[in-house]
């Protein structure tokens, strides 16, 4: 796999009135990789992830994805790229009108003119991938488990065989089980399919698991980037507490101890 | 961009060889799609085939399923189906796809139209006495809940209930004055335009005059505030009900009648009737505008005609049904409020009930009292 970054992100400003949440974010993505991004609570990772979705706009930086620079793109070029990533957010917002089964079909329809019965067969595939049952395809997303919706929230996000994904808290709201399937889930689809995978999360476990690379933000900025030996090591106050306080060193003794 | 992908047949000694070239991705998955079904009915079934994909350049999910439709396809066949030179590094993706389960689940199966239709109506029949049973128990409610502040009236929301009166009431007094302006104004044209022809011009100022402050003052503002303050009540309610909150507040030992609601249709039954009476002046007021600038009287007139032709009966009549439609409308608004289930479609579906039915029952409630006045002589 080559090195090139599927996301590059220089010097990145974003504001609200006088409060500057991001204040000189500076971090590339692999192809390939999951990238793991660890933060406060209310420290700007739902925002950088926003903003680089192009959900919230920027004061001043650059982001590039997928080799295009959107901040320059036209609607055009930025539809081409939208169309190659896919976004899990944290709540699944799965479509409340549609059944699970119309929810992964809606970019299919949006994007591609293809017949029904693929769209179904492909729809099925992509259900059946993440783990979704069967009997559950013509559900609403109000009768859906939270496990169900990020699911099938997963599976919509992989419609179009995307090179990139963006997952907002994927394992948050589920219990260990489901989390931990969850990620091996995200671990075996990123090997198959190729992905590189861009994710925010509070999961020590998901990052011990499955992250490549992780970056830390905080005091809106990114202080340590790097594999989670990088993590332990860093000298930062607040990575320092994060990957060694009490919950971490827990878990870090639980993973050494489980190796054989 | 890849090349454009391609599915050419040719015959080999020992049976047919389907060469695949391109990119078999989700971009070309349209003509793909025809490739594929184009080749499943073309390829003799008593043959063995090979499908070649030494020359793919890109395949994923939709190009390896649509190569292991054309396999599954050929299974009842009689000649073998063998894949030859699969690039290694698609591999695992081909095994994924080979796994997983093609068939979407069937869609819910449809009766017949008829007993659909019987069905619903059915569904509707008894959606209109659950309704209604849903509505008289939200009056009882609000009474107990009367009840309960009368024997302690420090448990009171009076801040709220402030804060609801300024919502429903001071900020909708510029459009409720605008439109009853309106109003008053269009009834005195009409009335001076057709009486005219008889001569009758006096008589429009009888008729502005009772029609606005015994009907029309009350309704058309009861009919605006169904439509401004009601929905926002049952959209606040049933988005709160959507977010837990009501079962925040409930499990906290608050009653959300308490807290909630009563503070919201004490709000609007003070509201109601301040806008019926500014409503009316208003109305009054653009009546008499009319008939100076197009009816041709002068206002000392048109003040005299209209100490003559209105009673104090007329404008008590219209003040008393303001607060029981103001009732009825917060009682329907809340009640839609507390219906609305986990979906932003459900909250749409009740913020609309919520208004028709208001306004359908303000109007119902007035027809009574005409009945009701008329039998009492007012």
């Amino acid at each position: 796999m080559s090195a090139d970054p599927i996301i590059d992100v220089r010097d990145l400003v974003v504001g609200f009135g006088s409060r500057l949440v991001l204040n000189g974010v500076s971090f590339d993505v692999k192809r390939g990789e999951i990238f793991g991004f660890v933060g406060g609570s209310g420290s700007g990772k739902s925002v950088l992830l926003r903003t680089i979705i192009g959900l919230i706009p920027r004061r001043a930086g650059t982001i590039e994805v997928l080799g295009t620079r959107l901040d320059q793109a036209s609607d055009e070029q930025r539809r081409s790229v939208e169309r190659r990533w896919g976004v899990l957010f944290q709540q699944g917002a799965l479509f409340s009108s549609l059944t699970a089964l119309q929810n992964v079909q809606f970019p299919m329809r949006e994007y591609l003119d293809l017949p029904q019965r693929l769209m179904d067969e492909m729809a099925a595939a992509k259900l059946d991938m993440v783990g979704f049952r069967r009997a559950d395809h013509h559900k609403m997303p109000s009768e859906l488990s939270g496990g169900m919706t990020k699911r099938v929230a997963l599976a919509r996000a992989l419609a179009l065989d995307p090179d990139l994904v963006f997952l907002d808290e994927p394992t948050s709201g589920l219990d260990p089980i489901s989390a931990g399937d969850f990620d091996a889930l995200i671990r075996t689809l990123q090997r198959t399919l190729g992905l590189t995978v861009f994710m925010i999360t509070h999961d020590l476990e998901s990052l011990h698991t499955i992250a490549d690379r992780v970056g830390a933000l905080a005091d809106g900025r990114v202080v340590a980037t790097g594999s989670i030996a990088d993590m332990l090591a860093s000298d930062h106050p607040w990575v320092s507490t994060y990957f060694r306080g009490r919950r971490a060193s827990a878990l870090t003794s639980r993973l050494a101890n489980s190796e054989p | 961009m890849a090349a454009p992908p391609s599915l050419s047949a040719r015959a080999v000694p020992d049976g047919v060889e389907l060469a695949a070239e391109g990119a078999w991705t989700v971009t070309h998955a349209k003509s793909l799609d025809g490739l594929v079904d184009k080749a499943t009915r073309e390829t003799p079934s008593d043959r063995p085939l090979t499908i070649a994909l030494h020359r793919i350049t890109a395949l994923d999910t939709y190009g390896a399923w649509l190569i292991e439709r054309l396999v599954r396809a050929r299974r009842d066949a009689s000649g073998a189906t063998r894949l030859d030179g699969l690039p290694e590094r698609y591999r695992t993706l081909y095994d994924e796809i080979r796994e997983t389960e093609h068939d979407p689940a069937p869609a819910p199966e449809r009766r017949s139209i008829l007993v659909e239709h019987l069905e619903a109506l059915g569904q509707a029949t008894l959606r209109f006495g659950q309704q209604l049973l849903a509505f008289t128990a939200m009056l009882g409610a609000i009474f107990a809940s009367i009840g309960r502040v009368l024997t302690d009236p420090k448990s009171f929301r009076l801040t709220s209930t402030v804060h609801h009166l300024d919502r429903v009431c001071w900020q909708a007094v510029p459009i409720m004055l605008l439109i009853t302006f309106l109003i008053g104004a269009i009834i005195a044209q009409q009335g001076f335009f057709h009486f005219r022809k008889f001569g009758a011009d006096a008589y429009v100022v009888d008729m502005v005059g009772i029609l606005v402050l015994r009907e029309i003052g009350v309704l058309i503002v009861a009919i605006m505030i169904a439509g401004r303050s009601g929905s926002a009540y049952t959209a606040e309610l049933g988005s709160m009900k959507m977010r837990e909150e009501i079962d925040a507040m409930r499990t906290m030992g608050r009653d959300p009648m308490d807290v909630l609601i009563l503070p919201r249709i004490v709000a609007l039954v003070i509201a109601l009737p301040i806008l019926t009476f500014l409503g009316a002046m208003s109305a009054l007021y653009g009546g008499g505008l009319v008939a100076w600038a197009y009816g041709g009287m002068s206002p000392d007139i048109y003040i005299e005609r209209l100490r003559e032709a209105v009673s104090i009966t007329h404008f008590q009549v219209g003040m008393i049904k303001a607060p029981f439609m103001a009732l009825v409308i917060g009682a329907v608004a809340c009640t839609q409020g507390l219906a609305v289930k986990g979906s932003a479609e459900s909250l749409g579906l009740e913020t609309t009930a919520s208004v028709v039915k208001s306004i359908f029952l303000v109007i119902v409630l007035d027809g009574l009292f005409a009945v009701f006045f008329a039998s009492v002589d007012m």
